[in-house]
């Protein structure tokens, strides 16, 4: 996308040449970014929720496990609510069922979200695209073989198959892991670099057919140099606009699962890094609507805010890294 | 053409065995036996447990009891043989003694028709979704890209695409607080679903999301088709810009819409169950998280299966409907 200078004997090639001075892809890719409101405005979200998971601990105002005995279903004190529960100013969204504080909960939950949005994404580009340019690059059998998996996999309602995971192997050893959250992450990478492979493969596919692929393949390049240098840089821009886009939807599946009781162990020791998640926060405000919708509205809204920050990062990214992508979706 | 459709047809097999398969071998390799009760109610003794086992075959070796659930095998006590899936045979339930799987989730109550069954409940409800998310997101893509980077656009675009990304649970408890809750206009604990007025709010939570989907691919889609020669031929012959609309574009804008209608369906008759659960809606979806909550193996089993075949055919008929759909595509070949 940037011209090279050119050089100072060809006079119309000079003519010609754009006098901006020339930036690397990444950078014209960064400066379309911060251009577009919507994925800046995604990209502070992220990193506010970042933060959260991170200070969880110093931000939160209580202990997210302190049981506030006889401070049950406290109202927020901007909401009095139907109840005639009187609020209190120090639970500032109120407490759930065991009078444990709400606000503090909802920012310890951001902690499983976000890892659950970042961990497993790291181990599906890596799995899937390893395998992707191999199957894309060997052709033939290997290549056969990916295809016919990822259409099993695509035939699999993959909700499903993480609710029968999560319910089957709930009390093995690899289930027992950090509240279960070990599990969740294989569970998720195991269905989900699929989807990856199959991107990589199709890139490669036609990066293949390149000239300056034939051109490294002339000055005798490996298959590895041409692989790693050649085709893997060119093909990271898709790859980084489907992480973004497949982010929220591991996030909105932690929460499904955890909603439906089959995700996340709530912890009860305070020495355990995770200690509720956004699902598990849910499931229990659903069953207290009337007296305490903030239990389940504000993990609700977490989650929609998270989703759409990424969706509009994500439509940044693409229309930043393709511009030729621009307007047609 | 042909000989592709029916090789797309073939390779359904496959992918349901391999469904099946795995299903099994992750439901088989969950520690303790289906009888294990949760840990506060009283467990199975172990000659119950053994003669339940018995009954259900699940002292033969794995691989048996595989075929037996894929093909069928005779009965040890009765001798006699029981079909398996490929009969459509899913299999007693492990919870509701009697019953079988297939007759929870498709047989209807005494006197009453397919529809008032598990099954009729969540296709009616999926279909009631659809035709919402059709009617409204159609047109909505159609508007917006008529009146391409207009703000009648850009409140198009925001609502789709926040439709897209915001997933239905969320979005069915923001309705719950705010319409149920606080407004107090509809009532979620119904248990009549006779009346029709009920199914208004599950039918526009689990529709809101393929409606945005359909109201983005309707957009794009007219957006390309608008640029396409055989619009500029039509406006330069003079045609009124309604016969244009209608006659050329719509028509021809259509296509990626319709064809995604079976995976939209399956989407939404499998996509149900967070929400029927919510609603308490008496669907397929909400017998399937009972069954995980109660560790009915040959239900979550069987509904799996169930799922998985529907998705399959779903994805199947896009084949399917281009051909019918698109002349030019039986051409190319």
């Amino acid at each position: 996308m940037t011209v090279a200078s050119q050089p100072e004997t060809h006079n119309i090639a000079s003519l010609n040449a754009i006098t901006t001075p020339s930036r690397s892809l990444g950078q014209e890719a960064w400066s379309r970014l911060i251009r577009n409101k919507a994925s800046v405005v995604g990209m502070f979200i992220i990193g506010f929720f970042l933060f959260l998971a991170a200070f969880a601990s110093v931000i939160s105002p209580m202990d997210p496990l302190k049981l506030h005995s006889g401070k049950k279903f406290l109202p927020p004190p901007f909401d009095a609510g139907q109840t005639k529960i009187k609020s209190e100013a120090e639970f500032l969204l109120g407490t759930d069922s065991l009078g444990r504080d709400v606000m503090s909960r909802v920012i310890y939950g951001s902690r499983v979200s976000m890892a659950v949005g970042f961990l497993p994404t790291a181990i599906i580009l890596l799995l899937g695209t390893t395998i992707g340019m191999t199957a894309g690059y060997l052709g033939g059998r290997a290549d056969n073989i990916l295809m016919r998996l990822t259409d099993v996999v695509y035939a699999f309602p993959d909700l499903l198959f993480f609710i029968i995971v999560m319910v089957a192997l709930r009390d093995t050893f690899i289930g027992q892991m950090m509240n279960g959250l070990v599990l969740l992450f294989a569970a998720l990478a195991i269905v989900n670099w699929v989807g990856v492979a199959r991107l990589v493969r199709g890139q490669v596919l036609s990066l293949k057919q390149k000239e300056f692929v034939e051109a490294a393949r002339c000055i005798g390049a490996t298959d590895f140099r041409i692989m790693s240098s050649h085709i893997l840089p060119n093909s990271l821009g898709p790859l980084i606009v489907s992480a973004a886009f497949q982010i929220p939807g591991l996030i909105i599946t932690e929460a499904i699962l955890g909603y439906l009781g089959v995700g996340l162990r709530p912890a009860t020791d305070s020495t355990s890094f995770f200690i509720t998640s956004w699902g598990t926060l849910m499931l229990d405000g659903q069953s207290a609507i009337n007296s305490q919708p903030y239990l389940l509205l504000t993990p609700a809204i977490c989650v929609a805010l998270v989703v759409l920050a990424f969706t509009f990062l994500g439509d940044g990214l693409r229309d930043a890294l393709d511009p030729r992508m621009r307007g047609t979706q | 053409m042909v000989t592709y459709l029916i090789r797309r047809l073939f390779w359904l097999v496959p992918v349901l065995l391999t469904v099946s398969l795995v299903t099994f071998i992750i439901m088989h390799s969950a520690p303790g036996g289906p009888w294990d009760t949760s840990d506060e109610r009283r467990q199975v003794d172990a000659a119950t447990a053994k003669s339940l086992s018995a009954y259900y075959g699940l002292d033969k070796p794995m691989w048996r009891q595989f075929m037996a659930y894929v093909i069928g095998d005779t009965n040890s006590q009765t001798g006699k043989y029981v079909c398996g899936v490929i009969c459509g045979n899913l299999g007693p339930s492990y919870r509701q003694r009697g019953r079988t799987v297939q007759d929870i989730l498709f047989g209807a109550p005494e006197g009453k028709t397919f529809w008032q069954s598990r099954f009729g409940y969540s296709l009616r409800l999926g279909m009631m979704a659809l035709s919402m998310a059709m009617l409204i997101g159609i047109p909505l893509g159609i508007i917006a890209a008529l009146k391409q980077n207009t703000i009648v656009d850009y409140v198009a675009l925001l609502i789709a695409t926040s439709g897209i990304s915001v997933p239905s649970f969320v979005l069915a408890i923001f309705f719950i607080i705010i319409f149920a809750s606080k407004l107090h206009w509809v009532n979620i604990l119904v248990d009549d679903w006779t009346q029709v007025k009920y199914w208004f709010m599950p039918m526009s939570v689990l529709g809101f999301g393929t409606m945005a989907f359909t109201a983005r691919l309707t957009r794009s889609s007219m957006l390309e088709v608008m640029r396409q020669d055989y619009v500029r031929t039509a406006r330069a012959k003079g045609l009124a810009e309604r016969v244009v609309v209608m006659a050329h574009m719509f028509r021809n804008a259509l296509i990626p819409v319709i064809t995604i209608l079976g995976p939209a369906l399956a989407g939404l008759v499998t996509g149900s169950f967070i929400i029927e659960t919510m609603f308490s809606f008496p669907g397929m979806g909400r017998a399937y998280v009972q069954a995980i909550g109660q560790r009915d193996y040959s239900m979550i089993m069987g509904t799996t299966v169930v799922y998985a075949l529907l998705v399959a055919v779903a994805n199947l008929s896009v084949d399917f409907i281009y051909v019918f759909v698109d002349p030019r595509i039986r051409l190319e070949e």
